[in-house]
């Protein structure tokens, strides 16, 4: 059930330039049930910015009733977000979408994680998960650059951790995809997020396997109503089948969506 | 009788408070929020003869104390929203105002007659001033004799009232509003959004992949006050204000200004449960206003002049 509470910061911390990790408390943590859900944030009082800001849960604790969320502050919401401080209440609503599918990886695969850029995030509660249920989890993550890369260190916990960045200035220079062709290692799953250029890039390099993609796109509502986030079905590319990215994703089957 | 009750034509409201056409669905997905009993009525996505996709995205835009939105009235079609939408709706005890849109008049007509027909649905809301769309929408609006012609061939087929919704798009609204209480209309809905557009600050390019979108939300409430305000005092029918509307506050706003309900948009995406809250609201905000009956602060701010004019003549 989705549910709006003004719930309190915890700890707030720039991981990296303009990367933020906010930890929230609060009884709507209780509804959380799959990694790659988000939350609306409204990001201040008032009507400046208006709407919310769909940001992703990267991790949640249900009975410590709270959540982190990883973002990028880089408009006038993210910005203002950026200032609240330990103690005070932030404006949420959720949890909303449908996430990652983890049962699709079954005790004794390899799940290959997929992310890029402020893509990471919900990958890491989705490692956690599949590390629980036995699955073994390859991670590869890609940034613009060194100085961009944050939760390394939490990611190689849980498993095998690559890196890329786009200037070669740590790990593989290139995109997540340069690190993939060159895995020695067979995979069943990829769950991906990240930006619509490496979605497709998986989409058209890896679809015969089970490949689940979390997309991004402007929201309105972030539940349904107002029909912004809307993209058309595989099937029926060019006509009247659609799917909502806030309310059906934003996690979807590869195929499912036109990206 | 409650205080907040009105009577408008075809529609028994138990409260003035009603979420407005295409910022609400079809009300499915804020039924898991609150009871949609609460509400004075829905008005429901605008609907088309066929199903229709809208537009690329993005679709939305946000602008300062306010938003752009092309969506390019997608709606799933006629037949669909009278077997799915309207049927799971009648489950609510609550009236329905139909929004009607098409690209020609024979699509107005085709919805209208067959939308009117549906047991909840108790008004009409003629959508003449989308602002989206390549053909129909706002073009019907812009001009008082086709207006006033789309509202005559509308009202010939209707079954129930019909509400013209006014587009702000124009020099001169009371024109407007004129043309269509000429061609029939029993009430007005105003105001629609306002044509703007965003350029993105990297590429240059409009933001909207339609290139220009409608403003609504708080950034567009004075323009819709002001011509509730100059429309109210022209025309003889009822007016349901909407532009900006986000408390009660806003709500008395309207109603000094001339209207007799409001619908709340942009605020719903803000606020899911702003409709129930403002509906709570209202009565505490008569009581410190002094009024019984909201219906008293219907065209307050110029009956005052009159109450003046008349006491000096």
């Amino acid at each position: 059930m989705i549910k709006k509470e003004t719930m309190k910061v915890l700890t707030h911390k720039e991981l990296a330039p303009s990367i933020f990790e906010l930890t929230l408390q609060g009884e709507l943590v209780s509804e959380m049930k799959q990694p790659g859900q988000f939350v609306h944030v409204k990001t201040t009082e008032g009507n400046e910015p208006l709407l919310r800001r769909p940001i992703s849960i990267s991790s949640y604790n249900s009975s410590e009733k709270q959540f982190t969320m990883i973002y990028r502050a880089e408009g006038k919401g993210t910005t203002l977000l950026s200032q609240c401080k330990q103690a005070e209440g932030v404006d949420i609503l959720g949890p909303l979408g449908n996430g990652f599918p983890v049962h699709e990886a079954n005790k004794g695969e390899t799940a290959l994680l997929v992310g890029g850029g402020i893509g990471v995030p919900p990958l890491y509660q989705l490692s956690q998960m599949l590390v629980a249920k036995g699955v073994r989890v390859i991670h590869v993550l890609g940034f613009q650059t060194k100085s961009a890369i944050f939760y390394e260190k939490e990611f190689s916990k849980l498993g095998d951790t690559y890196i890329a960045t786009v200037d070669g200035s740590y790990g593989t220079k290139g995109f997540v995809t340069t690190v993939i062709d060159k895995l020695d290692t067979e995979f069943e799953t990829i769950f991906s997020c990240g930006p619509t250029p490496m979605l497709k890039a998986l989409e058209a390099g890896y679809r015969e396997k089970k490949l689940y993609l979390s997309l991004e796109e402007r929201m309105g509502c972030g539940i349904g109503a107002c029909f912004a986030c809307v993209c058309h079905t595989g099937d029926d590319p060019n006509g009247f089948s659609y799917k909502k990215v806030c309310s059906d994703g934003p996690v979807f089957r590869a195929g499912e969506v036109v990206l | 009788m409650s205080r907040l009750s009105v009577e408008l034509p075809g529609l028994h409201l138990k409260n003035p408070v009603m979420p407005a056409s295409g910022c609400f669905g079809f009300g499915r997905e804020y039924s898991q929020f609150f009871n949609l009993d609460v509400l004075g009525a829905i008005m429901i996505k605008a609907t088309t003869p066929e199903p229709r996709f809208g537009n690329p995205t993005p679709r939305v835009a946000e602008t300062s104390s306010g938003m752009l939105n092309a969506i390019g009235l997608q709606n799933p079609g006629l037949a669909k929203v009278i077997n799915e939408e309207l049927d799971w709706l009648s489950g609510y005890d609550v009236p329905i105002i139909a929004n009607v849109a098409g690209s020609q008049i024979a699509d107005y007509v085709k919805v209208a007659s067959n939308i009117s027909k549906v047991g909840n649905v108790k008004a009409l809301e003629l959508n003449i001033s989308c602002p989206n769309v390549k053909e129909g929408g706002i073009a019907f609006g812009t001009v008082p004799e086709v207006a006033k012609e789309v509202t005559k061939a509308v009202k010939e087929v209707s079954s129930v009232p019909v509400y013209v919704k006014l587009s702000p798009n124009v020099s001169n609204i009371v024109e407007m509003a004129k043309a269509v209480e000429d061609g029939g209309a029993d009430g007005l809905t105003m105001i629609n959004t306002l044509v703007g557009m965003r350029l993105d600050l990297k590429t240059g390019r409009p933001i909207l992949s339609n290139k220009t979108g409608g403003l609504s939300g708080p950034a567009i409430k004075p323009v819709a006050l002001r011509m509730i305000y100059e429309v109210s005092q022209q025309v003889s029918i009822p007016i349901i204000g909407m532009g900006g509307i986000a408390s009660a506050e806003d709500v008395i706003e309207f109603f000094y200004a001339g209207a007799s309900a409001v619908a709340v948009g942009t605020a719903n995406f803000v606020d899911p449960f702003v409709c129930p809250t403002i509906i709570e609201e209202l009565p505490n905000l008569l009581d410190e206003l002094g009024f019984d009956h909201i219906s008293q602060c219907t065209g307050r701010s110029w009956k005052q002049n009159e109450a003046v004019a008349n006491y000096r003549a």
